[in-house]
């Protein structure tokens, strides 16, 4: 019990994990695709609708799957098959279901890996495009307040050298200045003016300054180091329209006065657009002189007035008085730049002139890239002729994205890890399933041969008994010749060796037959009290030679007739009483049969066993612990029976005082072959078997049998037998069998006997056997008190039975009593003796009648017998009902009319001899169609026998046709067409027909009664077999005549 | 011979025919059968066996002896001798014709004239003993005496 609990617990928890299980998993699922299902979405922007669908189509699915799994869950607990069932129905499904699942979660985690470092590289992009936008910004900044510097020097300029006569600025004021304001051009290294010169005002400019327009062509042609410079070998300008040479400049550039800008090229260009535009130009980046590095120059035009903006590039140029020039190091300045700024080791900065497109000059910069990555942030110097972007580049390459690889590979994991778990699951829910189905057929194929085993020992148990006969008919007959003693002993041990054998063969032929589950119980009707008493009979003997005490006791309200079957009824209590008389040494045995109800009434009054309360005086084994607990009894909480009106419920006990069954046996005493030990068999003999056919049988008769047994006192068999009640209140009275019953009453009836017998117990049995006789009782316990009884009572008194136990102790008393003062009527004298040997007191050399002896047991026929003999009346015989079957046979079958159909001369001869044998009017038929022809109604037919294989008709076909025949004159009789002929009493047409076969296999028997024949009988006839067949069709004749 | 002696001798001559298998408990039963109103039962039962047997043995024979073989009559015909057999207690008889009928559901025609030569010679055997037997009751009986009642033990 506690073990079933456990187990139930055990299935809820791992219901619970289970659910659980589902619970997470589908949830995960689901939150997972949504998740990606929205990140999808967000990235595509809602470009691909299908895309979408199709994935939320997929949630669905995965929802139902999971849904189904939780619901396939809830039915856990009672294993469903179906589940299984259908699990195997759709196996190659789940595999594709798994490979498909694969499939998904390896998209999933490329997916995964994808999306993740494209967003490190997003994040890297957006990185590179901060930091260059920014370092784009400050230069452009810088550059901006350099310019506006620059601007503001022209403006300078304009007013202190132009606006003033004299000049208010000479060279040596403006290096002065320029130096001085030179941190406010931090991008700037150097600033240089040149003043627009006419040709013909050349020669009065160079005699004011005191050098010659130099020009810078060749100088920019020949490139020369720093060193090597030498202004004053550069040829003199040659003659142009107008010159622009350089008078101030700053220190740092000295080197450019006297130069005309404008024969430079680079610069000319330059000063012809600033003039032109009144801002700003810059030239694209050059060689500087001198210094030889990348440089671009700034050039502002210093005009003479204020112009407005709206000046045309005409009135510009006519107004310009000369031209301001600052040279930008641009390598330095964003180097400078650079290293103001945080983490410049990252990042790696290009600067480039891109006003030609096709040609970008790199104006900073080295060309090494490493990484592929480039931010281009352009670079607005104000002036828009020119154009400038900033080129930036990790200095590193990406890192490995390790994140990304980690989180896709552990999805992939866990995704292959379930669809492990799930391919193990089904692998092993198939497993289990073909592990199952062999177990079947494994089952399938021990039932087939337990049924091939029960079926051989049927055969070979069969065809032992054939030849069986033949040896102890030979033995019966080898007895009858001349031996000497010991050649007789040896005979009588071979036969009763052999028919033990045969008596062990018919048992393992029931118990083959009962596990083969072709044992059926008949439906008959039959006198149990009879039985009791042919049981009795059986046992007698042996009880007589071993002194112990049988005896029957039949409750009065067990009915006379019951329906059931009384030859398995018979075997059971055979099987049991053989068991007690063989274990029993002294003492007795006792038979009770009661009805259940009865039993439980009795109980309430019980009283403690005490050993005086037995039969015998011995004690015995608690009977009611054998039958305590029978389920029957013990459906509806403590001890109760609710009978059932029309069934009769019996229960039979058989108590001993034997040896008792030891108590590590008592377990397996139900057990086919098994017994105490292997002493006991060869102290006792039997084969073990004879107690399991009882429990089958009992079982078949909706009974149960138990036991208590007490080592050294004696055990006490239990059985509950289910019958139906054979007597109908009407019919008592016309019944054959209590006809023969009511015949030995009317003897005794009214007669009185006292019974002598101090035992209770053993008095009840006496008194109902004497009951069933018709015989009033009276129990006294000495005989003093029988004497006296005598006396003072009003009816006379017929017997006196005394018990031999008391009449050995009190015979004297009694004897001289009894001559002392005689009886008027003296009553017979019977004693009551287990054996016959008991002596006869010697007491009786007088007069008196020696009184009969009765040997127990106690049976209704013997004690008739005995009574009738003992009180000289009825010398009729009754009826014998229980005779040879030889008898009874004859007494059934005398004057019956009886077809035998066989088509063998020989067979035919031989039924028919036998059949005469037993008083029969026997016809013979040679075929089927012959016997059709006599068999046609009206007949005067009590009987058939028929052979079932002859030529041109064989037996089932016959007797179909018979009952055919049968069938349509019965419909005629109904329909009052046909005569009612003869039997006047005949309203229904049908013979018993009995097939004759000598194979005497059950499906042979199926077959006869299917083509309605009424049984069969083997072929050379056995008197018992017959008998049997013929009883079931015939009443005796006594019985049709009264 | 004497009256005793020859009632032994045929006592010990059934016990024989026992004792060799060649008849069964049947044969007994046969015996009981036979009373005053019918006091030639046995003789008359196993006369019809050998005219029946005879003419069967016959029939085999013509029907084995023939170009192709019809099992559907041959199986019948040793059925029917099955059945006599049986019924008389013949016993090896019958055995032979079980035997028999097992070779002709075979349908082998080799081992079917092998048994009809089988069942002929264990015919011819039973047929001497019981004329044998039949002659010594007749014996007995001319000489006044009474056949000894044969026990059934069974």
């Amino acid at each position: 019990m506690s073990l079933f609990h456990v187990l139930g617990f055990g299935v809820k928890i791992g219901h619970l994990f289970w659910m659980l299980c589902c619970w997470f998993v589908s949830w995960f699922v689901d939150n997972g695709i949504e998740d990606n299902n929205n990140n999808k979405s967000g990235l595509l922007v809602g470009s691909v609708g299908d895309l979408e669908k199709t994935n939320k189509m997929t949630t669905l699915k995965k929802k139902n799957f999971f849904n189904r799994i939780s619901t396939c869950g809830l039915k856990i607990p009672s294993f469903s098959y179906q589940f299984l069932g259908s699990v195997k129905f759709n196996k190659t499904w789940w595999r594709k279901l798994v490979v498909a699942w694969v499939v998904f979660w390896l998209l999933v985690s490329i997916w995964t890996f994808w999306y993740f470092s494209s967003q490190a590289m997003e994040k890297r992009k957006e990185t590179l495009t901060s930091m260059c936008d920014e370092r784009a910004r400050m230069l452009q900044d810088q550059f901006n307040v350099s310019m506006n510097h620059v601007q503001a020097m022209s403006i300078l300029i304009s007013t202190f050298h132009h606006g003033k006569i004299p000049s208010a600025i000479d060279q040596r004021t403006f290096s002065e200045y320029t130096d001085r304001t030179s941190f406010e051009r931090p991008l700037t290294s150097g600033v240089a003016y040149a003043m627009r010169v006419l040709h013909s005002e050349r020669e009065e400019f160079e005699r004011q300054q005191g050098w010659t327009i130099r020009r810078m062509d060749s100088l920019e042609q020949n490139p020369v180091h720093k060193d090597e410079y030498d202004p004053e070998a550069l040829e003199p300008s040659p003659v142009q329209e107008e010159y622009a040479p350089v008078i101030f400049a700053q220190d740092t550039v000295s080197h450019v006065v006297s130069l005309d800008m404008l024969s430079g090229k680079e610069d000319r260009e330059n000063v012809l657009r600033a003039r032109r535009s009144g801002k700003g130009v810059l030239t694209a980046p050059f060689p500087l002189i001198k210094t030889n590095r990348l440089g671009v120059i700034l050039t502002f035009a210093v005009y003479k007035r204020d112009l407005p903006s709206n000046a045309t590039p005409k009135e510009r140029i006519e107004a310009t008085n000369g031209y301001l020039g600052g040279v930008f190091d641009i390598e330095s300045l964003v180097e400078n730049l650079l290293q103001q700024l945080a983490s410049k080791q990252t990042i790696l900065v290009n600067v480039y002139d891109t006003t030609n497109h096709s040609q970008p000059i790199s104006m900073y910069g080295s060309n090494v890239f490493v990484d592929e990555l480039e931010r281009v942030s352009l670079l607005n110097f104000g002036d828009p002729f020119r154009k400038h972007e900033m080129r930036c580049r990790f200095k590193q390459k990406p890192p490995w994205p390790v994140l990304s690889m980690v989180t896709s590979f552990g999805i992939l994991v866990i995704a292959l890890l379930v669809a492990h778990i799930i391919h193990a699951t089904v692998s092993r829910i198939t497993k289990v399933e073909e592990d199952c189905h062999k177990m079947e057929q494994l089952k399938q194929k021990a039932e087939a041969a337990d049924v091939a085993k029960s079926q051989f020992l049927a055969t070979v148990s069969h065809e032992i008994r054939t030849p069986m006969n033949g040896v102890l008919g030979m033995l019966h007959m080898l007895m009858d010749t001349e031996l000497d003693v010991t050649q007789q002993d040896y005979v009588r041990t071979a036969q009763a060796s052999g028919k033990a054998l045969v008596s062990l063969i018919n048992e393992v032929l029931d118990q083959a037959k009962i596990e083969s589950g072709n044992l059926e119980l008949e439906d008959v009707r039959f006198d149990l009290r009879g039985i009791l008493d042919d049981v009795l009979s059986l046992f007698s003997g042996k009880s007589q030679q071993k002194g112990v005490e049988l005896a029957v006791y039949i409750s009065d309200r067990v009915p006379e007739m019951l329906i059931g079957d009384p030859g398995r009824f018979r075997q059971i209590l055979t099987n049991l009483m053989g068991n007690s008389i063989k274990f029993t040494e002294k003492g007795h045995i006792f038979v009770t049969v009661q009805l259940v109800e009865e039993l439980f009434e009795s109980i309430d009054g019980e009283t403690a066993l005490t050993p005086e309360g037995t039969l015998s005086g011995l004690p015995v084994a608690d009977g009611q612990r054998s039958w305590e607990n029978f389920k029957a009894f013990s459906s509806n909480g403590h001890r109760s029976f609710e009978p059932s009106p029309p069934d009769i419920n019996l229960i039979v006990s058989v108590e001993d005082t034997g040896i008792g069954i030891p108590l590590e046996a008592q377990s397996r005493i139900f057990t086919p072959f098994m017994q105490v030990g292997p002493s006991i068999s060869r102290t006792h003999g039997g084969t073990g078997i004879g107690l399991s056919i009882s429990k089958c049988l009992v079982g078949l008769m909706k009974g149960e049998i138990g036991f208590s047994s007490t080592p050294k006192v004696g055990s006490t068999f239990t059985f509950t037998a289910v019958f139906s009640n054979g007597m109908q209140q009407t019919e008592r009275k016309n019944d054959p069998q209590n006809n023969n019953n009511q015949l030995m009453c009317s003897e005794f009836r009214g007669m009185k006997a006292v019974v002598v017998d101090h035992r209770p117990a053993r008095a009840k049995v006496s008194w109902y056997h004497f009951q069933r006789l018709g015989i009033r009782v009276e129990v006294v316990a000495r005989v003093e008190q029988a004497l006296h009884y005598m006396k003072i009572g009003t009816t006379t008194v017929n017997m006196i039975l005394i018990e031999q136990e008391i009449w050995n102790r009190e015979a004297d008393v009694f004897i001289k009593k009894l001559q002392k003062e005689p009886l008027v009527l003296s009553p017979k004298l019977f004693l009551l003796a287990n054996s016959v040997e008991s002596s006869m007191p010697d007491a009786f050399c007088n007069g008196t009648d020696p009184p009969i002896v009765i040997v127990k047991p106690l049976r209704a026929s013997m004690l008739a017998a005995t009574l009738q003999r003992g009180l000289g009346i009825g010398n009729r015989e009754p009826p014998q009902h229980k005779g040879p079957p030889a008898l009874v046979l004859r007494n059934l079958l005398l004057g019956r009319k009886i077809l035998i159909v066989d088509d063998n001369n020989v067979n035919l001869r031989v039924a028919a001899g036998a059949l005469k044998k037993y008083g029969a009017d026997v016809v013979c038929a040679e075929s089927g169609i012959k016997a059709i022809s006599l068999l046609k109604p009206p007949h005067e037919f009590d009987a058939c026998f028929m052979d079932i294989q002859m030529p041109e008709m064989d037996g089932f076909e016959a007797t179909k046709r018979i009952r055919d025949m049968e069938e349509e004159m019965n419909k005629r009789i109904q329909n009052g067409e046909a005569l009612i002929v003869e039997n006047g009493n005949k309203t229904s047409w049908h013979l018993p027909v009995l097939a004759m076969t000598a194979d005497v296999i059950q499906a042979t028997h199926e077959e006869c009664l299917k083509c309605g024949m009424d049984g069969y009988v083997s072929k050379p006839f056995e008197a018992e077999q017959l008998y049997r067949e013929v009883s079931r069709f015939f009443n005796s004749p006594s019985d049709t005549e009264s | 011979m004497d009256l005793v002696q020859m009632q032994k001798s045929l006592q010990d001559y059934t016990k024989s025919l026992f004792l060799e298998g060649i008849l069964d408990s049947q044969f007994l039963q046969l015996q009981q059968l036979q009373d005053e109103s019918n006091p030639d039962f046995v003789s008359q039962v196993v006369t019809l066996f050998f005219q029946d047997s005879d003419r069967i043995l016959n029939d085999l024979s013509l029907s084995l002896g023939q170009q192709v073989v019809d099992f559907k009559k041959v199986d019948p015909h040793v059925h029917q001798l099955k059945g006599s057999s049986s019924s008389i207690g013949a016993q090896r008889v019958k055995n032979a014709c079980v035997v028999f009928r097992n070779f002709c559901e075979q349908q082998n025609v080799e081992a079917c004239h092998r048994c009809l030569q089988q069942v002929k010679q264990e015919y011819y055997l039973v047929k001497n003993r019981l004329e044998t037997l039949f002659k010594l009751e007749q014996q007995i009986v001319a000489s006044g005496g009474m056949i000894p009642a044969v026990e059934l033990g069974f």
